[in-house]
């Protein structure tokens, strides 16, 4: 599904990928931890489209198609989610109403018919019981005046409503108590499938006891340099980031 | 003295007419002459041509007020035509025929086809069954008793009404403007609603047929009796060019005891080039005056067009309990200026003003809001609430804020918000990566900005409003 070969990201001149390859496959859970400054954010800003990023080399292939060359806003209609690090408020505009929007511009894309506002709510409401949030949410505007955690909760709700092919999420577990990280968990599980897609990028192992990888990927030094199965996440937990740079490093110098 | 048009024909082009008497347009610059001609196409009686030329000498010691945030050169007031009969003969006989910039422009308003062909001027037998259309609306209003022409055939035909009231709220030697209207206007609706009719339907000039020029010095009158309510609607959001640039309206409103009226503006003139050329002026005096008690006024905007905006609708609350309302959001973007905003003026007890201004600046568009609040010292118990909001879109733009608040009763509550907000890149890239373009994503938080304005308007004009403000945006980002 996708395939990023010895991708070079540079943001104000500054290198932050220096080839990174990885091979998402439909089905599979994947992912991706690092040290700070490795370049994980980068990675899920880089996938999303954000102009800032500079792809200096290298590309990126998704469902066959040259995913640099698609807009942010047709990279999210040919399927692809990224629930933001850090979601930004909205003041004024209503949950539902950018939800809906996004929806049918979605499925305008894929030759579908929009929802109508009743089918919408319909739908909407089904998935705010999945995810245990109350019925206002719809009203308010987009993260305005919302938790660290029930912003991150949001991220997963539209996840539910814009049901991606491939979903990024980009450090959600952090600032998380265990409450809302088991929702989370369960808003991200209930969607796996062996038609989607996850790419989980975290600093912390304890996501991965919720949502149980099929692979784990180390991204040091703008690359990623070691992979294996969950087990290797409690490899990092106990010895850290330390031995796989060294590794890398030897790597080079043999 | 009036003109005799047999000599002059007779004299050719000695005065600068044109013989033909059907297109006649006068020649260009103000004197009294021009007031006289105007006076006399319209058969209007001695005591109107006597106040014009009043409001001309007036206007003549008067100095054009430079006190506003806007940068614009001199204007030749003598380099002007101040009256040009209507073009009937180079009507398009369809849509193909007018510019296909201006036919998108309709599409993407989403303008049903027999308006567009009404607003580009195609004949209107070949548009639709319209006369059926307009006879039904008139046979209603006659019905209610409801009053509802231009102020010429007004002056023909209630001359009563109209010497009572014009010049009531706005009298002619107000302002710069409005002498100058007062001396050379030549079109505008006037409306009567008689005691105790609610007026049966949303009156707006689209169904005003008999409408002459472009609306260059328009001069509108609007009289609610005791218990009535009318709800006006101006303006439409199709864009208009307009040789003229200058254009001086006044509006009049007055509304009598427990009488209502709400008064809203959808303007979009032609705003110019992206170099801000050629753009129409927009120097406009709205007022009204709640001489009841009980009364209430409202008023709602959104302006949109032109090179320069320059108007406070405003309130004379003199009734007690009576009450005045403003909402108006006010966009400028590439070049457009916008000083607007609204004055409150509470003299009767217990009265209120509520003030909603939603300015939205993009491209190089400067937007002012000036609003003044002033509670008289008899005016007890009165209350205001304020709230004033400026966006920016881009690095490139300005808004700014210049509030006015004179207090003379300490019973008084005034309440005042303001902020400015950003669109920043991190909200326009959370709706993309959501799906939605840059635009629709602008789109989508403008509109949201702009919800408390636009839940004011009319059903059918909230709608045009939203495409409105998201056709105006466009370029904006990126």
């Amino acid at each position: 599904m996708l395939e990023i070969r010895n991708l070079h990201v540079s943001v104000a001149d500054q290198e932050i990928l220096k080839g990174l390859d990885l091979k998402v496959n439909a089905g599979e859970v994947h992912s991706i931890m690092g040290p700070n400054g490795s370049g994980k954010s980068t990675l899920a800003q880089v996938l999303a489209g954000r102009e800032s990023f500079e792809v200096t080399e290298g590309e990126i292939i998704f469902e066959g198609k040259d995913l640099l060359e698609l807009s942010p806003e047709d990279r999210a209609r040919e399927g692809i989610f990224m629930a933001f690090q850090y979601p930004v408020e909205i003041p004024g505009v209503a949950n539902t109403y950018l939800l809906r929007e996004a929806l049918n511009s979605i499925r305008k894309y894929r030759g579908e018919e929009p929802l109508k506002h009743v089918e919408f709510a319909k739908f909407a409401k089904e998935k705010m019981a999945l995810m245990g949030m109350a019925d206002t949410l719809l009203k308010r505007s987009v993260n305005e005046g919302f938790s660290g955690g029930e912003k991150k909760k949001n991220e997963i709700f539209q996840m539910q409503i814009l049901e991606p092919r491939l979903a990024i999420l980009d450090e959600t577990d952090s600032g998380l108590d265990i409450d809302a990280l088991k929702v989370v968990a369960e808003g991200v599980n209930s969607l796996r499938s062996p038609e989607r897609a996850f790419v989980l990028i975290t600093h912390y192992q304890r996501l991965l006891n919720y949502i149980v990888p099929d692979y784990v990927h180390v991204l040091v030094n703008g690359r990623i340099e070691k992979s294996g199965g969950k087990e290797l996440a409690l490899e990092l937990e106990e010895k850290g980031y330390g031995w796989v740079e060294e590794e890398a490093k030897k790597a080079v110098n043999d | 003295m009036s003109v005799d048009f047999e000599k002059l024909a007779e004299q050719e082009y000695k005065y600068g007419f044109i013989t033909n008497v059907e297109q006649e347009i006068a020649p260009k610059g103000l004197n009294e002459d021009t007031i006289r001609l105007i006076s006399a196409k319209k058969n209007e009686p001695e005591w109107l041509l006597e106040w014009r030329l009043g409001a001309y000498r007036n206007w003549l010691t008067m100095k054009e007020p430079r006190w506003p945030h806007l940068t614009y050169p001199k204007i030749d007031y003598q380099n002007i035509s101040y009256y040009a009969a209507p073009k009937k003969k180079d009507s398009p006989k369809s849509l193909d025929e007018i510019d296909p910039e201006i036919k998108e422009t309709y599409d993407k308003l989403g303008i049903p086809l027999d308006e567009q062909k009404m607003l580009a001027g195609v004949a209107v037998d070949a548009v639709f069954d319209s006369v059926s259309v307009i006879t039904t609306f008139k046979e209603k209003l006659a019905e209610a008793g409801v009053i509802f022409c231009s102020i010429s055939e007004a002056v023909q035909d209630h001359p009563e009404l109209v010497k009572k009231y014009l010049g009531y709220v706005v009298p002619h030697n107000d302002n710069f403007f409005a002498a100058l209207n007062s001396a050379v206007f030549t079109d505008g609706s006037f409306v009567y609603v008689p005691k105790g009719v609610r007026c049966p339907m949303e009156l707006s000039t689209y169904f005003r047929i008999n409408a002459e020029s472009t609306g260059q010095f328009e001069r509108t009158l609007i009289i609610a009796e005791e218990g009535s309510y009318v709800s006006y609607l101006e303006g439409c959001t199709a864009p208009k060019r307009d040789e003229n640039q200058l254009h001086a309206a006044v509006v009049e409103l007055i509304a009598h005891k427990d009488a209502t009226i709400k008064y809203s503006t959808i303007q979009n003139w032609y705003p110019g080039n992206a170099e801000g050329e050629g753009g129409i002026y927009n120097f406009v005096t709205k007022r009204g005056r709640c001489v009841g008690r009980n009364s209430h006024i409202s008023w709602t905007q959104v302006e949109t067009g032109s090179a320069i905006t320059w108007k406070y609708p405003s309130c004379i609350l003199e009734g007690d309990n009576s009450v005045g309302e403003f909402y108006s959001v006010a966009l400028t973007n590439r070049r457009q200026q916008a000083d607007t905003g609204t004055k409150m003026i509470h003299i009767g007890k217990n009265t209120k003003s509520t003030i909603v201004s939603k300015g939205i600046s993009a491209g190089h568009g400067q937007n002012t809001y000036r609003g003044l609040v002033q509670i008289g010292k008899n005016a007890t118990g009165s209350r205001n609430y304020t709230q004033c909001d400026s966006m920016l879109i881009g690095d490139k733009c300005g808004a700014h804020t210049f509030p006015y608040i004179e207090v003379k009763n300490s019973t008084a509550q005034m309440e005042h918000e303001a902020s400015t907000s950003k669109i920043g890149e991190d909200q326009i890239f959370y709706c993309q990566q959501r799906g939605l373009s840059a635009e629709d994503a602008v789109s989508l938080i403008v509109n949201g900005f702009c919800k408390e304005v636009f839940r004011e308007l009319p059903f059918e004009f909230a709608v045009e409003a939203e495409k409105l403000l998201s056709v105006s945006l466009e370029g904006s980002v990126g």
